[in-house]
């Protein structure tokens, strides 16, 4: 009976992360269309409901009515397990997550491990998809994306390691509590190098512009998921999105103190609003929302790379930057530079 | 029947079929995709014997890196099946003589006295799996640790040394030299005034 309720628990905690996860994805479409149109002076999505606000649903809708076709020879199988494929691994990396203090699905030792191993499991669907679709442009895209992925992985990894050395837990919670302190204390002044390579793959990995050739329309039509429609293609684009959200909630969480508020510890004793102002799952919601803005800017401010040129920033750039900021690193905790690095060696 | 017990043979289950349909499918990326499911199960089981490092590393590396390549080479090649499967009966003997070395290589292991349950006192430590393997790693067996590293560097060269060769043929972009541009070396903007409108 206690397995039982335990379980219906987990369920109910699940439902309580997936949830409003989904809805952020269904809106956050609608607030990129929004942002790139006012950065593109036009006005962006405005038809359906009051000021275009219905227009994920009514998007939502469409895919769901819209036929699946599955081409001729294509691995049936494999064609409909790749959309699955992708979106699952973003939405299991979200039980590690920290929202506040102590609220995370599966408050697990080896976290940031966990996030690395989830994170490298959504090359399966994107591979799958341009194999199982049998078309050369979906094959394109797919060896593309996960030569970039393999690539960018790397970097990522290294960033992460940057952050694991200095907080000296790989647990996302204790992560977030040794960046305690006031803004400088957070990970991203000490370790900003780390955070700009963990920014730039971040965006790599999610194969968002300006790294999006993996999908580059004027080369290969839109890559892996070039086959796909319905339903099995909206899986393709909420797994994206998901991706999005997720390295957005990592930044904030791994460099921007998670939940801690900036204004710690005089904000607390404003008073009405001094609720807010303290530590809490808004400051999370908010910086994880600031960095899904930069997502969307990027987006609509630089042009898509040159393959051998993403190939050459990822290889010869990142991965030696990472490199040499942990050696650093490594002699910033030996020399206990504060207030970050007193934990020593 | 307990809940750990079940989540063990539920995860064997898979990872002995999934090794299964490893070796008879007919198609190499199928098979490589069973050989995926089966290490995503064997880590599975590792966590329920408290071993969260090796199983997270097992699906990171092998999962997420190793395997990822495979399918990448699999995919690429233009296999024919029928041609593979030709020597079946010449190879059979070798292959019936391999097959034995291993069963009783994996006999003698398993029948060893260091194997059995009673001999391999549990992780009842409340030390995190990867905290124990890296104070270990670290301390007592840095050295070894560190030679597996510096071989592995080797074996890193030797595979760019083999692999790397300049064709004096091929059209090649520098970096480089692309980024060290500036615009006057591409375009001459020319000042003119402006043409009078005929009227």
């Amino acid at each position: 009976m206690n397995d039982f309720l335990f379980f219906l628990l987990t369920v109910g905690k699940i439902l309580l992360v997936v949830v409003p996860l989904l809805l952020v994805v269904a809106y956050f479409t609608f607030a990129e269309r929004k942002v790139i149109g006012y950065i593109q002076v036009r006005i962006g999505p405005n038809r359906v409901g009051p000021r275009g606000w219905l227009q994920p649903i009514a998007d939502a809708v469409k895919l769901m009515f819209k036929e699946v076709i599955i081409p001729a020879h294509a691995n049936r199988f494999l064609f409909l397990m790749a959309p699955v494929l992708a979106l699952a691994p973003a939405l299991a990396a979200w039980a590690v997550v920290p929202f506040n203090d102590g609220w995370m699905l599966a408050n697990i030792n080896a976290g940031l491990l966990y996030l690395l191993a989830m994170t490298s499991l959504g090359v399966y669907g994107i591979i799958l998809a341009g194999w199982a679709s049998n078309s050369k442009y979906a094959l394109l895209g797919a060896l593309r994306s996960a030569a970039q992925l393999v690539a960018y992985e790397i970097a990522m990894g290294f960033a992460l390691v940057g952050v694991l050395m200095a907080s000296g837990s790989l647990n996302l919670g204790d992560i977030v509590r040794a960046q305690s302190g006031t803004v400088f204390n957070w990970y991203w002044l000490p370790l900003f190098p780390m955070f700009m390579v963990y920014l730039i793959s971040g965006v790599a990995e999610t194969n968002r512009a300006p790294f999006d050739v993996a999908e580059g329309e004027s080369e290969i039509v839109a890559g892996f998921h070039v086959e796909y429609s319905g339903m099995a293609f909206a899986i393709f684009f909420l797994a994206e999105y998901a991706n999005m959200v997720l390295i957005s909630a990592l930044s904030a969480v791994l460099f921007f103190g998670g939940w801690l508020s900036p204004f710690d510890p005089v904000g607390v004793r404003v008073p009405v609003i001094g609720p807010f102002l303290g530590d809490g799952i808004q400051w999370f919601l908010f910086k994880t929302a600031v960095f899904m803005f930069l997502f969307l800017w990027f987006r609509a401010t630089f042009p898509r790379y040159r393959y051998d040129q993403i190939m050459r920033l990822g290889w010869k750039v990142l991965i030696p930057v990472t490199i040499v900021w942990i050696f650093v690193e490594g002699l910033l905790l030996a020399l206990n530079i504060g207030p970050w690095f007193t934990r020593g060696l | 029947m307990s809940y750990l017990q079940f989540v063990f043979y539920f995860f064997s289950a898979l990872t002995i079929l999934s090794a299964l349909g490893m070796i008879t499918v007919k198609n190499p990326v199928h098979a490589v995709l069973f050989l995926v499911f089966a290490f995503f199960n064997s880590a599975a089981l590792w966590i329920t014997l408290r071993a969260e490092f090796l199983g997270i590393v097992l699906v990171l590396v092998y999962v997420g890196a190793v395997m990822v390549l495979f399918l990448f080479v699999v995919m690429m090649l233009d296999i024919n099946i029928a041609k593979l499967r030709e020597g079946f009966v010449r190879f059979l003997p070798l292959g019936v003589i391999v097959a034995l070395a291993m069963v009783v290589e994996l006999g003698l292991i398993l029948g060893a006295k260091y194997f059995q349950l009673a001999g391999h006192p549990q992780n009842q430590s409340m030390l995190p799996n990867t905290e124990a393997l890296g104070n270990v790693l670290y301390t007592q067996y840095v050295y070894p640790f560190e030679i597996a590293a510096v071989v592995l560097l080797v074996a890193i060269i030797a595979a760019i040394a083999l692999t790397l060769r300049r064709r004096p043929d091929s059209k090649y972009t520098k970096p480089e030299q692309q980024i060290a541009i500036e615009r006057n070396q591409r375009v001459r903007i020319v000042k003119m005034s402006a043409e009078g409108k005929s009227k």
